[in-house]
C-alpha cells in the first residue's frame, strides 16, 4: 500500500486542479487522511475507483463530524481486489448554517446511500447529487439535527412517576411552562 | 496482499435442484398495490418496515424504512466516558455481544496504541468463534421458519445456542449483555474448569452441524424457495459495500479475519467459503460452512490457548483521556464489517463515536434483490440478509 503522501501526488497528477491536503493523524493508530476540495471530489472518487493502481472499490465507513466551525464528510475507502486500505477522504462544508452543502458519493459507491442519508438527518449535511435524499432514521417532520454538538432536547418532558428529585422537578417546570402557573411547592425538589 | 490467502477458499456445494421456475408474468391490466409490511411483521425482526409497491404478486418497488428503534447510541456515546460504553456496545446487534465488544475494544486499543495479552487475544478469539457459530445457527434457523417451517429448525438451532451462552453467562455472568471486553484485555480470567466444560462443548457441535445440514440442506422445499431467489451480482455487492457471510455468498473473497488478520487470526488456519450462485441457498450454505470453519479455529484455539494475565497491567481503563487524534478499527462480527471510528480531542469522552454497522449496509441492495420477485420471496430474502435491528436503528 502506498503512504499518504505518494496517494496524493497521485491524484494531483491524474485529476487536473486537484488541491489535495494532507491531515495528519498524531494517534498510534497513523491513519492519516486526504482533505479534497467538494468541487473535485466526485473525479477524485472516481478516480481511486477505477484506477488500476487503486482499485478502493469498496467503500465501507461515511460518517459526519461537527467541528466547531463547518462540517466535514468523512469516507473510509478500501479495495477488495487489491486487499488494502483504509484510504481515508474528508470534506468540509464552508460553514455550519447556510452553506452546509457537499457533493454525493453515492454514484461512485452505492454503499454511501443510507450512510449519507444518515448524515444528512442526524448532521444537516446536504448532499448534492444524491438521488434519494430523505431523513433515515429521523421521522420526515423532525426539524433539528440531533448529532449536532449544539442540539438542544425539545422539551416535551411529561410528568413520569418516579421518586426522584430531578425528575420531580423537571416535571413542575414543564408544567409552569405550559400552564403559565407557579409550580407547587408541597412537591418541590428536595421535599 | 497475503499470498497464503489463494487456496483458502472453499465453494459451497449444492445437491441436484429442481428445474427453475418460470416467472410470474408481469399483469399489465389491474392497479399496483401499495402494502407496508412491518413495523410488526412477525419475519422483520424486530420493528422494520417495507413499503412494497406489487404488481399482482410481483414486486416493482421496495423501500426500506428506518428508524423505529432509533435511540442515537452515538450521541450517547460521545456524552460519557469511553469506558462506559463498553456495556451499551452488548446493545447494539443483541445476538453477538462479544464481538461489539471486541470492535469497539480494537478501535479504542488502536486510538491508544493498546497492547493485549496473549491470553487474552486466545479467549477473544475462542468467544468471537463461538458467537459466529450460534448467529450462524440462529440465523439459519431464523430463515427456516420464515420459509414456514414453524418451529423445529429454530429449535434445533437454539438447543446448540442455548448451551452456548451458558458458556456466555459461566464466564460473564450474563448470557447475552456480557460487558466482556476490556481496553488492553478482557475483563475476568477463564478458568480451566471453564475451558475444560467448553472444549467438551465444541465436541459435540460438529454433531449438531452434521444434524442441522442432513435435516436442511437436500430439503425439496427448502431448495424450491431458496435457489435462484434473490441473486445479487458480485460487482454490484462490492459497490454497495456488502460484507459478511452476504458477500461471500456472491462469490468474493473478502474476510477481514483474513485481510486484516486483527488480533492473531493469522495464526490459524481456515478456509473461506465462497457461493457460486449468489442466491439466498448460497448464503444458507455459506453460514452452514462457516460454522464448521469456526469449529476448527476453536479447536485449535482452545488447545493452544496459553496462560497468563488477561488484562495488560499498564492499561489504563477507567478516566482514560486519549491523544488528540483518530482511529477506525474493524473485525468481521458475524453479520459482517463492524466498525468503530473514533476522534479524540484528549478530553475524557470520544468527540465523535461512530458505528459502522453490517446490518444497515447490507440492506442497501434489499431493493435490487427483490424486484421482480413474489412477495412471499421478499421475506426470504430479506431474512437471509441477516440483520438485527438494534444495529440497523442504533
Amino acid at each position: 500500500m502506498k503512504t499518504v503522501e505518494e496517494i496524493k501526488s497521485a491524484i494531483e497528477a491524474a485529476v487536473p486542479g486537484a488541491q489535495v491536503e494532507l491531515v495528519l493523524n498524531p494517534s498510534p493508530s497513523g491513519q492519516h487522511s486526504l482533505r479534497i476540495q467538494p468541487g473535485q471530489a466526485v473525479a477524485v472518487a472516481k478516480f481511486l475507483r477505477d484506477d488500476a493502481e487503486f482499485k478502493l472499490d469498496y467503500l465501507s465507513n461515511v460518517t459526519g463530524v461537527d467541528w466547531p466551525s463547518y462540517l466535514e464528510a468523512v469516507y473510509h475507502l478500501y479495495s477488495v481486489e487489491k486487499k488494502h486500505g483504509p484510504v481515508i477522504l474528508r470534506m468540509r462544508t464552508v460553514n455550519r448554517t447556510d452553506q452546509v452543502e457537499l457533493p454525493s458519493l453515492t454514484p461512485i459507491w452505492r454503499s454511501a446511500e443510507f450512510q449519507e442519508r444518515e448524515i444528512f438527518d442526524l448532521f444537516g449535511i446536504v448532499f448534492t447529487g444524491h438521488p434519494d435524499l430523505r431523513r433515515l432514521l429521523m421521522w420526515d417532520g423532525f426539524k433539528d439535527h440531533p448529532m449536532r454538538r449544539d442540539y438542544v432536547d425539545p422539551d416535551d418532558f411529561e410528568y413520569e412517576p418516579t421518586a426522584h428529585d430531578d425528575v420531580l422537578r423537571r416535571a413542575q417546570e414543564h408544567e409552569a411552562a405550559a400552564t403559565g402557573q407557579q409550580p407547587h411547592q408541597e412537591t418541590g425538589a428536595g421535599a | 496482499m497475503n499470498p497464503s490467502q489463494g487456496d483458502s477458499s472453499i465453494i459451497a456445494q449444492r445437491p441436484e435442484g429442481l428445474p427453475p421456475r418460470t416467472p410470474i408474468e408481469p399483469q399489465s391490466e389491474g392497479e399496483l398495490l401499495e402494502i407496508a409490511m412491518g413495523p410488526h411483521h412477525p419475519s422483520t425482526h424486530g420493528v422494520f418496515r417495507m413499503d412494497v409497491t406489487l404488481d399482482g404478486e410481483r414486486v416493482v418497488r421496495l423501500k426500506p424504512v428506518f428508524g423505529y428503534l432509533h435511540r442515537n447510541h452515538e450521541k450517547i456515546a460521545e456524552s460519557v466516558s469511553y469506558l462506559a460504553s463498553m456495556p451499551y456496545t452488548d446493545r447494539l446487534d443483541y445476538l453477538c455481544p462479544l464481538t461489539n465488544n471486541w470492535a469497539y475494544a480494537l478501535a479504542v486499543e488502536k486510538l491508544i496504541g493498546q497492547e493485549v495479552p496473549e491470553r487474552a487475544e486466545y479467549l477473544r478469539v475462542i468467544l468471537g468463534e463461538l458467537t459466529r457459530f450460534q448467529n450462524h445457527a440462529s440465523s439459519i434457523g431464523f430463515l427456516i421458519q420464515e420459509m414456514g417451517a414453524s418451529g423445529t429448525p429454530l429449535m434445533y438451532a437454539f438447543r446448540a445456542r442455548e448451551k452456548i451462552l451458558d458458556l456466555f453467562e459461566e464466564l460473564t455472568g450474563a448470557r447475552m449483555m456480557v460487558n466482556y471486553m476490556r481496553f488492553g484485555g478482557c475483563r475476568v480470567d477463564a478458568s480451566s474448569a471453564w475451558l475444560d466444560r467448553t472444549r467438551k462443548v465444541v465436541a459435540n457441535l460438529p454433531m449438531f452441524v452434521d444434524e442441522f445440514e442432513r435435516l436442511l440442506c437436500s430439503n425439496e422445499i427448502l431448495m424450491a424457495r431458496t435457489q435462484g431467489v434473490g441473486v445479487l451480482r458480485p460487482e454490484l455487492a462490492i459497490n454497495a459495500g456488502v460484507t459478511g457471510p452476504m458477500l461471500r455468498a456472491s462469490g468474493v473473497n473478502y474476510d477481514v479475519r483474513k485481510v486484516d488478520g486483527y488480533g492473531i487470526y493469522n495464526r490459524f488456519n481456515f478456509r473461506v467459503p465462497l457461493g457460486d450462485h449468489w442466491d439466498v441457498y448460497d448464503r444458507f450454505m455459506v453460514r452452514l460452512l462457516e460454522m464448521k470453519e469456526s469449529l476448527k479455529i476453536l479447536e485449535v484455539a482452545l488447545k493452544e490457548i496459553p496462560g497468563g494475565p488477561v488484562m495488560d497491567s499498564k492499561a489504563k481503563i477507567r478516566g482514560l483521556r486519549p491523544k488528540p487524534g483518530e482511529a477506525y478499527g474493524r473485525i468481521e462480527s458475524p453479520k459482517g464489517e463492524l466498525g468503530f471510528y473514533l476522534i479524540s480531542d484528549g478530553g475524557p469522552n470520544p468527540y465523535r463515536y461512530r458505528v459502522r454497522p453490517p446490518s444497515l449496509i447490507n440492506l442497501t441492495i434489499l431493493e435490487d434483490m427483490c424486484l421482480g420477485h413474489d412477495v412471499a420471496d421478499v421475506v426470504l430474502i430479506f431474512g437471509s440478509v441477516d440483520i438485527i435491528l438494534g444495529e440497523v436503528d442504533r
